[in-house]
């Protein structure tokens, strides 16, 4: 009878760690907060919440003792933090990149049905019809903001290990630049029309060898000059750009890839879809390149995330094993401890509460450091991938606090997985039992 | 091994302890065995085959096309035995997210892929029905396409007519019968001859060729002499194996290697330090016992050699089982994201590495307790002190 009693407290207390879980992932800021201002109250307040907190402290001032087993849990759930932070801090950078480069107040055109501008193809004959649609900004010489682009797809040398890799060698039109405001030129010159010359994303200059100003590259057999440099902070970086006229000779390109325009106010583009979709002659479709740029990045953002919850996790699983190792024998270190404070007339709830006390105060440590290490090592750290147009976007790592916040919470969960059946097992200790051992 | 009972008995004294430490050792090894196998898969590519082929493609990038003039002059090439051509397609079958690879090829493909297994009346079928197409079984299988059944696909890059919209009829259903190479069979092919009459913007081009060597010794001088035909031409090649064209196209998505051996990083640790100080405790639970075991005769080197041991097992045990664990979990996550992602099973190699991480670590945290143990002196031990 007794054992079927303990067993479906047991049962009764999983269930509600389960609850107590799923809550605990769902819990914004303010409820955390107010959570810890309900529990230092109840244990400044009230007689038992004093009690927990003589016990905790008697627990906390023996730690130094038992360093070498308390640092497993440390460790053990800063290793998961670290990690868990790590890998969604790259799925964010990228996201952000991406998301970064596009605006709400430009346009991009790309023939119907074509996901990303490499597939994408605009006739000559299709930019003046464009031009002329209501909703497009309209420069200071009076012309419509219009850039008609190509994208091409070259090999360039990498710096980190000398294999080829795929750049993005983007043709713009004289528009482009102030289509662009981000799009500074840091260093020389912008390319002029009609000449080979190049101007590099910062991105791509530190990703690629050869691409200094001054210096001369070769692409589809043809001399060109690099005469500039510029920052956008955005996946253009990892551009090199040059006039969409010398681009479309040299490799013999016929028509255009897409179209990207300023809108103009508010109403912009709803005024320019209203116009696209009227004119009979252009099956194109029309997007802001806020929503392009989005669009890009979500496969592999998605992909990204899931695979760090699901490696976290793991890792968040074996720790707590690992807690669970040390805060049992902890427990079973100090028997004699607890079996005096409870023959003193300390009741079960307020050992409980110092145990978990004591492990919840350890996995904040270990969240704190390992999203310190985190944010040490990865923060800004730069990698590249292949985005959805075959070539290659740089993006920095991006540590953010709404990240560590996720990790400080995944660590307090761990905590309090780990701590909660040592702590009951703490409570039910039989105190002559526990009296008497060594 | 007549002690292996002492040492069963050592371990399990201390159950709830033993066992929780075993399952972080398990899960450990778990997430070792599922990430080194989707490195391996990874860089692999595919490591047998395509030993004696290679892919000839633009030196400018992927995506530019050559032209088709080149086929015969590859082919004439001494060490090649047959060029085949292919181009990428980039249909789309109902969604953007229903992503297959999906190309044209010349109408010897399935000679110089015999890895691929089709039946020859299926492609009799493929060549003689001019937009015919051939896919995987596990594409079919996905989508349950049968033979006959038409395929709509939305074009991206090619129309035809001015629409997007093409028509493939199936007319066979390819397997392979390599179990890493499994993620093969989610690919469509149509015919080649049909893609160029029927696409609106380009004639006559072929995104790359596929050569198969008489010699794969001679790969490299082959690859110089195909690549020396279109030299300073508008149309430069680059001629790679087979092998080396999957890794340079993967590798530059991530650097699946640094992450892994990044994360194992941490989690390796992390173990270390559990497991040390498991071990630690145990020894220093047990020290009258060991000092008995002295008593009745173990020499210092075998009392030593039980507590390493000991800690060689716990670890050989958790990492079995985990790398077990990993090779049940992999098919099942191939197969609930509906063959998206196609996971091999545990590689041998990463099995051997596993149990050698095992050995190693169990002997690392088994060093202290074990010398520990060793220098005990025997009167201390007993009187406790």
């Amino acid at each position: 009878m007794k054992r079927i009693k303990k067993w479906l407290v047991n049962l009764g207390v999983v269930l509600a760690l389960l609850a107590g879980l799923t809550a605990w992932t769902m819990l914004p800021w303010y409820g955390v907060l107010g959570l810890v201002a309900l529990l230092v109250l109840w244990l400044l307040l009230t007689r038992s919440g004093r009690l927990a907190l003589a016990a905790a402290r008697i627990g906390v001032a023996s730690l130094p003792q038992r360093w070498g087993a308390s640092s497993v849990i440390v460790i053990g759930i800063a290793g998961v933090v670290g990690v868990l932070v790590a890998m969604l801090a790259m799925g964010e950078g990228f996201q952000k990149t991406l998301q970064l480069t596009g605006s709400d107040d430009t346009a991009i055109v790309l023939r119907g049905g074509s996901q990303a501008e490499t597939n994408s193809v605009i006739s000559r004959e299709q930019v003046p019809l464009i031009s002329s649609l209501a909703g497009i900004a309209k420069g200071a010489d009076g012309q419509p903001l219009v850039s008609p682009e190509l994208s091409q797809v070259v090999n360039m040398v990498t710096r980190s290990d000398g294999t080829d890799a795929n750049a993005q060698l983007r043709g713009v039109g004289d528009a482009g630049w102030s289509i662009r405001p981000k799009v500074k030129v840091v260093e020389g010159r912008r390319f002029e029309t009609g000449k080979r010359e190049l101007v590099v994303g910062q991105g791509a200059q530190a990703q690629y060898v050869g691409l200094d100003v001054g210096s001369t590259v070769e692409l589809a057999n043809q001399d060109w000059t690099v005469v500039g440099k510029f920052a956008s902070g955005d996946s253009h970086d990892s551009e090199l750009w040059a006039d969409a006229q010398t681009l479309a000779t040299t490799y013999q390109r016929t028509a255009y890839q897409s179209v990207t325009v300023k809108l103009d106010g508010k109403d912009g583009f709803k005024a320019f879809k209203a116009a696209m979709a009227a004119d009979p002659r252009l099956k194109l479709d029309v997007l802001t390149t806020a929503d392009y740029y989005s669009k890009q990045s979500e496969g592999l953002t998605k992909l990204i995330k899931i695979l760090g919850t699901v490696i976290g996790t793991i890792m968040a699983i074996g720790a707590v094993f690992g807690a669970l190792n040390t805060m049992y024998a902890a427990v079973a270190g100090r028997a004699r401890e607890i079996g005096t404070l409870r023959a003193l007339g300390f009741r079960g709830l307020p050992v409980v509460v110092a145990v978990m006390l004591e492990t919840m105060l350890l996995a904040l440590l270990g969240g704190l450091l390992g999203g310190f290490v985190a944010w040490l090592v990865f923060n800004n750290y730069s990698v590249s991938t292949l985005s959805g147009n075959f070539s290659q976007v740089v993006f920095q790592f991006r540590v953010s606090p709404e990240l560590l916040w996720s990790g400080l919470k995944w660590a307090l969960g761990i905590g309090l997985v780990g701590g909660l059946f040592p702590s009951l097992r703490a409570a039910r200790l039989p105190v002559t039992e526990a009296l008497r051992a060594a | 091994m007549k002690y292996l009972h002492l040492i069963w008995a050592a371990l399990f004294r201390s159950k709830t302890r033993t066992l929780l430490t075993l399952l972080s050792v398990v899960t450990a090894f778990l997430l070792f065995g599922l990430l080194d196998s989707v490195r391996a898969a990874f860089n692999a590519g595919s490591n047998v085959a395509g030993y004696d082929r290679l892919v000839v493609a633009s030196r400018l990038s992927i995506t530019q096309m050559l032209p088709i003039r080149l086929e015969p002059q590859i082919e004439r090439v001494p060490g090649v035995n047959k060029a085949v051509r292919a181009a990428w397609f980039g249909g789309i079958y109902r969604d953007q997210r229903n992503f297959f690879p999906n190309m044209s090829v010349g109408p010897d493909f399935f000679e110089i892929y015999p890895e691929y297994r089709i039946d020859p009346a299926q492609l009799q079928a493929f060549k003689s029905t001019r937009n015919g197409a051939v896919v995987g079984k596990a594409l079919a299988d996905k989508y349950g396409w049968k033979l006959g059944d038409t395929i709509p696909l939305q074009a991206t890059i090619f129309p035809t007519g001015g629409s997007n919209d093409w028509q493939f009829k199936l007319v066979g259903i390819f397997t392979v019968a390599d179990d890493k190479r499994q993620g093969e069979e989610s690919a469509l092919y149509f015919r080649w001859d049909y893609f160029n009459e029927a696409n609106d913007f380009v004639k006559d081009r072929a995104g790359w060729w596929m050569v198969q060597l008489s010699d794969p010794d001679r790969a490299d001088a082959v690859a110089q002499a195909i690549d020396k035909l279109s030299e300073n031409s508008d149309h430069e090649t680059k001629t790679q194996t087979e092998q080396a064209f999957n890794q340079a196209f993967v590798k530059q998505f991530a650097d699946v290697g640094l992450i892994v051996s990044a994360i194992m990083g941490a989690v390796f640790f992390t173990l270390l330090l559990l497991t040390g100080n498991t071990m630690a405790q145990a020894v220093r639970e047990r020290i009258p016992e060991l000092a008995v075991l002295k008593t009745i005769g173990f020499s210092n080197r075998s009392v030593l050699l039980l507590v390493l041991a000991e800690a060689v097992l716990l670890l050989l045990l958790g990492g079995l089982l985990g790398l077990a664990l990993a090779a049940v979990v992999m098919p099942m996550v191939g197969a609930a994201s509906g063959g998206m992602i196609q996971l091999p099973s545990v590689p041998g190699a990463t099995w051997a590495l596993g149990v050698a991480l095992a050995l190693a670590i169990g002997l690392l945290v088994g060093a202290l307790p074990a010398l520990r143990a060793m220098r005990l002196s025997i009167v201390d031990a007993l009187a406790e002190r």
